[in-house]
């Protein structure tokens, strides 16, 4: 005998709940769905994403991303300084693909400028982007391992990384957010111990690489975990805007550097990995494809770096970053020849130095949008010049902003854990998101 | 396709067409947007039909004042088109997009929040990036950068937009 | 001179009370200075990495600059279960009422390491999104400048919490 929901609870002296337990009709048990909130301050979001969830047991119902939480006026701060303290700005949107950032700028102001870097620049400008694509796809890597509860993972990951960073702190003095790549070229050749170090890291990481793909590839529950998971077909990815690995992995073989290349990728030989399953394995396995891809343009670039010799920036003084540097008794630093040339020697050098540095290039009238094939997808500027020395518009079209609106088509209808697991294939960027 | 190419294809539908730095830039009317699009999309030979990017430009000196920047691209020719639509100060409404590319929902919102560009027929017109409560549109060029005014020893320092430099 | 007595605060002139002083002194110091060291071992930090400074303290976590040095490396996602906020990266006008929300929540004693210099001051982000230093929104005991700051930055802000939570003094 059935007791009704609202008799059990006067039974036991209880106020009663809304509603009967039981439906009238079918007599199943009345269900509702619940509305809970994930984030913004979340261990496993990849930093400041609120997912709005509606649940019914352990499933999906519907889902809304609330972003903002990271909005940092970067558009509008670039309003308001030179042409060349933008690129300090702009990297920082997505941090971790600050080369990236910096190089789409840079090639969009070049191109408003009508100047190209010199060969050399391009070479090293090249170099440092692939090694910021494996950086990135290892803290894909990392994080992904760590929010699905591989922990060795996030270690081993952040160890390969390691290598990386200290390429980077050899090559341009900064771990993260370096403002390396500017206008007109490289703001420094490479030191004496970059490419030394470069070809260890191309000795030890392919191993490494294949250390992951034994711990994860047939891990049964790295399998179960990403399979199946995060499904997105290659029109949804297509009609939502999406690009990058996440759109290689339903099928649809677009790359920038491939399909409008730009910075000298043409001149380079890599293949572009593409899946067709369109789930959270494949784009793993597209992530992996890539380092391996990125390893042998790093090591194409460095070889060719060896036969092209010259200068790092434009020779336009009006363009060129001012101040050689120079590594001195404590670090990089100003260049002492140039120091006693400015101030003792020349004062009309002096006077182009000062104005250089503070007003900058004054930049043509009109707009251009630039657009780089990122770890994450397109990374487009729109940048609009009106003729002066600081930036009219810079927008960033951030590839995490647009793949993120694909989350709700990837989760609805499975459970939360598989939210996890999809929202960390997607690898988003919260930086590059807000902006 | 190349720059001219394109611009040359376009030239028996559109009027407003500028190539400059290797882009083709088309300017429409606003009511003319949708179907632009469209046939922009179904087009033997163009088939563009991704939206990178939608970006809104701000000259408030200048008539129209808000400048919409589509910007599409084709996956299969590898070409670029940038549509532009101006709206005037008192009346800066658009149609959306979203119907035909539910891509562009949050590209929307977004320039909405930022600017107060409104996009009719949006399923869900609301802040994205800025509290909900936030009054104003930052990014206009009549809003101020902001920031606290700070205090340094004694001296009051401006926000960095009004401290008289360059 | 006579000494001017204030309420409630004894300054001890007479030897008396100069002996009194010291022998309270002694054991106080001695378990002041045993809850700082107890403090100061395996302080949890809670899970709050925002931007950029959020990947230098995960890289601090991990192996190479160990914070499992000072058993550190447990990050907490409950806020309940942790002492310590690294507030890693910009805080925009959104997140700050979340902010103060999760600082409430942790239980005493808690301690705030503000990291970079836009959680200290806002960095390079004077601007209306941005908050200019979270010290305006909770209290801050450390503050580790840098852009991001490198680990062994992040390391040296810890270690010097320590030191001020060591010294600390709880019960004088």
């Amino acid at each position: 005998m059935t007791a009704d929901g609202a008799e059990m609870d006067a039974a036991r002296g209880l106020p009663a709940t809304s509603g009967a337990l039981r439906d009238e009709l079918t007599g199943e048990l009345r269900q509702e769905t619940m509305i809970i909130n994930m984030g913004p301050q979340h261990p496993s979001t990849h930093g400041v994403l609120r997912l709005l969830l509606e649940l019914d047991g352990e499933t999906v119902v519907a889902c809304k991303p609330i972003i903002g939480y990271l909005h940092t006026g970067i558009e509008k701060n670039t309003e308001y300084r030179t042409w060349l303290q933008g690129v300090t700005f702009v990297t920082r949107a997505d941090y971790l693909s600050p080369f990236f950032n910096e190089l789409g700028y840079c090639l969009g102001v070049e191109r408003l400028l009508g100047v190209e870097a010199p060969p050399r620049a391009q070479l090293i400008r090249v170099l440092v982007c692939e090694l910021n694509r494996i950086a990135s796809h290892l803290v894909y890597l990392a994080t992904g391992g760590l929010e699905l509860g591989a922990v060795s993972v996030m270690l081993y990951g952040f160890r390969e990384r390691e290598v990386i960073m200290d390429i980077f702190e050899a090559i341009t003095g900064l771990r993260m957010n370096h403002a390396y790549i500017r206008i007109g070229g490289v703001v420094m050749d490479l030191p004496e111990d970059g490419p030394p170090k470069i070809r260890r890291m191309l000795d030890v990481l392919p191993g490494r690489i294949h250390e992951y793909e034994t711990i994860l590839n047939d891990n049964p529950i790295w399998r179960e975990r990403n399979e199946g998971v995060g499904m997105l077909s290659a029109e949804q990815a297509l009609a939502l805007g999406v690009t990058g690995p996440v759109l290689r992995a339903s099928g649809v073989a677009a790359d920038l550097r491939k399909d409008m290349p730009y910075a000298g990728y043409e001149t380079f030989d890599f293949e572009v990995p593409v899946r067709t399953e369109g789930d959270a394995y494949a784009r793993y396995v597209v992530r992996i494809e890539e380092m391996r891809e990125s390893l042998k343009i790093v090591a194409q670039a460095l070889e060719r770096l060896e036969d092209q010799p010259g200068p790092t920036m434009i020779e336009d003084p009006k363009i060129a970053w001012q101040g050689r540097l120079s590594v001195g008794p404590d670090g990089i630093g100003n260049d002492p020849e140039y120091l006693r040339h400015i101030m003792e020697e020349s004062m009309e050098a002096l006077i182009h130095h000062f104005k250089a540095v503070t007003q900058g290039v004054a930049v043509p009238a009109g707009e251009v949008y630039s657009a780089v094939e990122s770890p994450r997808g397109e990374l487009g500027f729109h940048i609009v010049s009106d003729g002066g020395h600081r930036p009219y518009r810079v927008k960033i079209r951030d590839p995490s902003f647009v793949n993120l609106q694909s989350l709700p088509a990837m989760i609805e209808g499975s459970l939360i854990a598989d939210a996890i697991a999809a929202n960390a294939s997607l690898d988003p960027v919260m930086g590059g998101v807000d902006r | 396709m190349s720059p001219d190419a394109l611009a040359a294809a376009l030239r028996d539908r559109f009027a407003d067409i500028l190539v400059a730095r290797g882009e083709v830039s088309l300017i429409v009317p606003r009511d003319e947007l949708t179907d632009a699009l469209a046939w922009l999309r179904d087009a033997p030979g163009l088939s563009l039909g991704f939206l990178s990017c939608i970006s809104v430009t701000d000259w408030p000196a200048a008539d129209p004042r808000f400048w919409v920047s589509y910007e599409l691209r084709s996956m299969t020719r590898h070409h670029r088109l940038r549509v532009k639509v101006g709206l005037p100060e008192a009346d800066p409404h658009v149609p959306s997009i979203v119907a035909m590319y539910p891509g562009a929902n949050w590209h929307e919102r977004e320039q909405y929040d930022l600017y107060g560009v409104v996009f009719d027929g949006h399923p869900d017109l609301t802040r994205i990036l800025l509290p909900d409560d936030w009054e104003g549109h930052p990014l206009r060029k009549d809003e101020e950068l902001g920031g606290v005014s700070t205090r340094f020893e004694g001296a009051l320092v401006p926000p960095i937009d009004r401290r008289g430099m360059a | 001179m006579p000494v001017e007595r204030l309420e409630g605060f004894h300054l001890g002139t007479t030897p008396e009370e100069v002996e009194e002083e010291v022998e309270r002194g002694l054991l106080l110091t001695s378990l002041d200075r045993a809850v700082g060291w107890a403090r100061t071992q395996s302080m949890w930090p809670a899970t709050f990495g925002l931007a950029c400074c959020a990947i230098e303290m995960m890289s601090t976590g991990a192996g190479q600059y160990d914070l499992s040095r000072w058993g550190m490396e447990l990050f907490r996602a409950s806020p309940r279960q942790a002492d310590l906020m690294i507030v890693a990266g910009r805080v925009s006008q959104k997140m700050a009422p979340v902010l103060r929300r999760i600082y409430d929540q942790m239980v005493e004693p808690k301690w705030v390491i503000s990291m970079g210099v836009c959680a200290s001051a806002g960095g390079m982000f004077t601007n209306y999104a941005i908050v200019q230093g979270v010290d305006t929104i909770v209290p801050v005991d450390v503050y580790v400048p840098g852009c991001p700051p490198k680990p062994e930055m992040l390391m040296h802000g810890i270690l010097t919490l320590q030191h001020k939570v060591r010294t600390e003094g709880t019960f004088r």
